[in-house]
Formats: structure tokens, C-alpha cells, sequence
């Protein structure tokens, strides 16, 4: 969906969804999740809509992702790091709603 | 970081960065913690730490905030990056999250200069994954170095919009079209500012140069566009419009949306500082004096978050701040602060002298700020347009009521990006002043913060 201007410059292995993957070092991790295309990052808690990064400035809340275990991260305020495990918060049912 | 400052300033972009150096210059003791890796806010974002080759690619006005940056780096300031503010009140105390660990700081002053965020702009489908913020590329732009790979469409109105478009077109990015919503009436009623606008002809060059190379480019360019529909099931296929009585599509993978920033009230409103509806900009904003000191006396307000009025009247905004902070901290003597305010003053006024101008020109259509009854304005809780409607037209008093029947306002976002589409909702159901009725009520935590963060609290 997006990619990098110029030279690739320096990439890093991080896990997505159990998987290796490279990934430009220095970006974000929604800038990480939109360069490799993995987009719906999550499905809503309320009616499962698919959603993805949206504002990339902290405000929207619409990018949360599980970092390393723990869930509703936002993507777009986290760096990347070199092993750092991602998964994305895909569910299609409601299942808890606090 | 330490338990108490003179001065703490939270946001370091332009108005942040200038109250902070004009403070710390006149021997006040300043910290600065800032949400972002790099300071320079949204509109200098990585301005000194650039991933892009060539800078120049954004601008003359990005590349400006180079020497800003610069001062701040070499004042005598403590700066905290990677920092939020999840709590704060009027007598000056602040809980603060910086790199997960929690720190409770006590500040005498405290300035809020959180900047502006991105004015919501709902219609059926804006929730879908590969619609995004025309903000939000620019911030791949200046933080990632990343274009979209396919052509993206754009669709709203405003200055940010056409900028874009303008630097996308100098990085090679083919446009696949701009479905443009500003209303062509307004440039008859913006007309009566222009006189006005002549005395910050820079900005009105600008603006040509902008619309003239995106011709030259000739992107399409769907004028008067109304009623748009983004269409896609897991991912966005396309967005569907009305353009001169015609129905339209155009296929696209990446929507990137804009009408217009507006204040980021969310901690000003937190800590009880009063806010009022500008009628002209269409937002809420605090009430601040000449200075920016707000309604809470130990609680200044600086820059966008203040006020829409750019990243240059941010600058010397944050400088007059700076001053009367230095002053009330026993730093300076009122004449001496009134002399070197009076040039800043000057042209502070003459950056804002385009505004009238502007924000005549690009004011949003009511139908852009309300939308149809089945688009989403809570995306957090999913509450349509329609729901807040039916509340309003069963005598529901107002936004704080309704969050409590649909729980609109009260998921992740806390409100940011439904806020002023409810209460818009309400003021036009109920032909109110949206004064009347009223905001939703901010409380802390205002960025979230664990259960363990609070307990393992530094001093």
C-alpha cells in the first residue's frame, strides 16, 4: 500500500502473525504494517468492521494492535524493533466488550 | 525527569518549542515532554532527522522548521520525548507516562500546546481499512520516507489537501484524482477578506503555486463533489460521489480524506479551561488572552490548540507566551516585556491576516460536517449519524447525555473523533448555537495508562 521513497535503506526481521518478516528500521509500526500491505490490521470490538490505520498521529485509536502480548497498542506511536512480535487483532465476533 | 519545574510545557512543535526557548532565555526553569520521538510536532516532523533523501521534496515551508528544531535542541531545556500527559489539574500537578514508566511532576505553569488534529469527516464508509488522514501521508512522508504505491485518491477540501497533492506529484506519485467538496459559493463571501488577506501574500502564492502545478499535472479534478460513499468489504474498492448532478466512481485501494484541523481540546478541557465555538473556523476553542494564559490561572494555552492560525503564528504565539510566563515566574519586568512582545505582536498579525481569508474560502458545507444517517460518527462504539439524530429528536439534552444511551464518545479515542460531529448533529436537529449545546466532558487518563505504570510511580 505504501512504499519507501528512494534506496530501501536499512531493514529489520520482526514476527507478524507468527511469521518473519522485514521491515524498514526507524519507522512505525503502522508505517511498518502499510509498507507490507497487511491491511485490515484489526477487526472492531463491537461488530467485527475490519479497520486499519487511520490519522498515524496518536489521536484515532483505530490502528491498536498487540505488541510483544499485550493488545491495544497503537501501532502508529510504537517503533519498530529488531524480533519485536506483532499480531494483528483479527476476530470477526464480538467477543468481549467491556 | 524531576518532581517540580517552574515550567512545564506539554507538545514540542512550534508553539511548544517557542515557549519553552523564549522561557528558558529568560532564566525561567523549563521541561518539555512531547508524545513524538523527535520534536517539531506534526508540521516539522523529522525536520532534523529526516528518512528522505531530499528534504527540499516537501518544501520550503517544511525545511523552515530546520532552524526552529535547532534553537530548541541548543536551549537550556529539559526534554522529554516519547512522553504523554494522562493527567493534570488546575493547582499544577501532572501524571506523566514516558517510556512506561509514570512520573508525578509539579509544575507552577503549565502550557498546553498540543497542537491541532484532523476535523472528522464522516460519510457512509469512512471507517473502512485503506481510508485514511491526507495528515496521515504526510506523516509517512516526513517520519517513513513512504509514498502510496498505487495512485491514491483524495477527496475533501482545504490547504493541507492541495499540499499533498502538490508534494506526491514532486515525489512521483501519480494522483488518480481529487474529488473536491469545497463549496464554490464561499469564494464569493471570502472575497470581502481578500484586501485583508494582500498584507500575508506569501500564503496566497503559494496557493497558486499549489493549484498550478497539480493542473499542469492534470490529476482530475472533481469540483463541487458531494455525497460520497466509500464502497469495499475487508479492504476499500472505491468511492462513489455525486459531482454536478451526476453519480460517480472511481476505484481505488487509498482514500486520504481532509477538511480542515481543529484544536486538540482534549487536555485543556481535562483541566477545566473554558472553551468557546468559533462560528468562522467551525471548532471549539479555549479562551485565552493576549497571552495565552486560559481560564485556569496557572494553565497557558499556545499555538493551534489555542486556535487554528498555522505552524507560523504557532512560533510567535508560543513567543508571547514565553514572555508573561517569564514575567509572572519574576523573571522579566513588565516593560521589558512589553517591548520585545510589541515586533512579535506585528507579525504574529500579519500570518494571521490570511485567515479570514482562508477559513471563508474552505468552510466546510453543514452536509459535510453531519453526515447521512448511516455513516459511522462514533467509529470507536459504531454509532451512526442516524442514532444520535433519533436521540436528539427524542429530547435528549445533549452530547454528554447521549454517550450515556449509545456510549458514543466513550471508546479508545475518548471522544477526539466524534466530538464534533455529535454536537453538530445536535445543534442542527435542535437549531442551536452549537455554544448551547455544549461539549463532551474530558476526563483523565488522556492517553492510557496500566494499572502497573500507576503503581510503580517515580518521584
Amino acid at each position: 500500500m505504501f512504499k519507501v521513497l528512494g534506496d530501501a535503506g536499512e531493514q529489520l526481521v520482526i514476527e507478524l502473525d507468527g511469521a518473519e518478516v522485514m521491515v524498514p528500521a526507524g519507522v512505525s509500526v503502522a508505517a511498518a504494517l502499510l509498507y507490507l500491505d497487511r491491511i485490515p490490521t484489526r477487526h472492531s470490538v463491537v461488530n467485527g468492521l475490519p479497520r486499519a490505520p487511520f490519522c498515524m498521529m496518536g489521536v484515532c485509536f483505530e490502528c491498536l494492535i498487540e505488541v510483544n502480548g499485550v493488545v491495544d497498542q497503537r501501532a502508529c506511536q510504537i517503533q519498530v524493533h529488531a524480533g519485536m512480535r506483532l499480531r494483528r487483532q483479527l476476530t470477526t465476533t464480538a467477543e468481549s466488550h467491556l | 525527569m524531576k518532581s517540580s519545574y517552574q515550567l512545564l510545557v506539554i507538545g514540542a512543535g512550534p508553539a511548544g518549542m517557542a515557549v519553552a526557548q523564549t522561557a528558558a532565555r529568560h532564566g525561567v526553569e523549563v521541561a518539555v515532554i512531547d508524545e513524538q520521538a523527535q520534536p517539531g510536532g506534526q508540521i516539522y516532523r523529522n525536520v532534523n532527522a529526516s528518512p528522505l533523501a531530499d528534504i527540499d521534496l516537501l518544501g520550503k515551508d517544511y525545511v523552515f522548521g530546520r532552524q526552529l528544531v535547532q534553537g530548541f535542541e541548543h536551549a537550556h531545556i529539559d526534554y522529554f520525548a516519547n512522553s504523554g500527559v494522562w493527567y493534570l489539574d488546575r493547582s499544577g500537578e501532572l501524571g506523566i507516562v514516558r517510556d512506561g514508566v509514570h512520573h508525578r511532576v509539579k509544575a507552577q505553569r503549565i502550557v498546553i500546546a498540543c497542537g491541532a488534529q484532523e476535523r472528522p469527516m464522516p460519510f457512509p464508509g469512512w471507517d473502512k481499512a485503506g481510508v485514511m488522514t491526507a495528515g496521515a501521508g504526510q506523516i509517512l512522508m516526513k517520519s517513513a520516507a513512504m509514498v502510496p504505491s498505487e495512485a491514491p485518491l483524495l477527496a475533501g477540501s482545504g490547504p493541507l489537501l492541495l499540499l499533498l497533492a502538490w508534494q506526491y506529484l514532486r515525489a512521483g506519485v501519480t494522483l488518480r484524482a481529487i474529488v473536491d467538496t469545497a463549496q464554490s459559493a464561499n469564494r464569493w463571501s471570502a472575497l470581502r477578506h481578500f484586501p485583508q488577506a494582500i498584507a500575508a501574500s506569501d500564503y496566497l502564492f503559494k496557493g497558486l503555486k499549489l493549484v498550478t502545478a497539480i493542473r499542469r499535472a492534470r490529476v482530475p479534478w472533481f469540483r463541487g463533489a458531494h455525497d460520497l460513499r466509500a464502497a469495499g468489504g475487508e479492504r476499500l474498492t472505491g468511492l462513489h460521489f455525486t459531482c454536478r448532478g451526476k453519480p460517480q466512481h472511481i476505484e481505488t485501494s487509498l482514500l486520504l480524506l481532509h477538511q480542515g484541523v481543529i484544536p486538540s481540546l482534549q487536555v485543556a478541557a481535562a483541566a477545566g479551561c473554558e472553551s468557546r465555538w468559533n462560528a468562522l473556523q467551525q471548532c471549539w476553542q479555549p479562551q485565552v488572552d493576549d497571552w495565552g494564559q486560559s481560564s485556569v490561572e496557572s494553565i497557558f494555552i499556545a499555538g493551534d490548540a489555542a486556535g487554528i492560525g498555522g505552524a507560523r503564528a504557532a512560533w510567535l504565539g508560543g513567543q508571547l507566551a514565553g514572555l508573561q510566563l517569564a514575567h509572572q515566574l519574576g523573571q522579566i519586568e513588565s516593560t521589558l516585556r512589553d517591548s520585545l512582545a510589541q515586533p512579535i505582536r506585528r507579525a504574529r498579525a500579519r500570518h494571521l491576516a490570511i485567515r479570514p481569508f482562508l477559513d471563508t474560502w474552505y468552510r466546510v458545507a453543514d452536509a459535510s460536517l453531519v453526515p447521512r444517517d448511516e455513516a459511522l460518527a462514533c467509529r470507536c462504539e459504531e454509532v451512526s449519524a442516524g442514532e444520535i439524530r433519533a436521540l436528539a429528536a427524542m429530547g435528549c439534552t445533549g452530547p454528554n447525555q447521549a454517550k450515556a444511551f449509545t456510549r458514543c464518545g466513550m471508546g479508545p479515542c475518548q471522544g477526539r473523533f466524534c466530538g464534533s460531529t455529535v454536537e453538530q448533529i445536535f445543534a442542527q436537529e435542535t437549531a442551536a448555537d452549537p455554544q448551547q449545546i455544549g461539549r463532551f466532558n474530558t476526563r483523565p487518563p488522556l492517553t492510557p495508562v496500566t494499572l502497573g505504570q500507576l503503581a510503580s510511580v517515580s518521584h
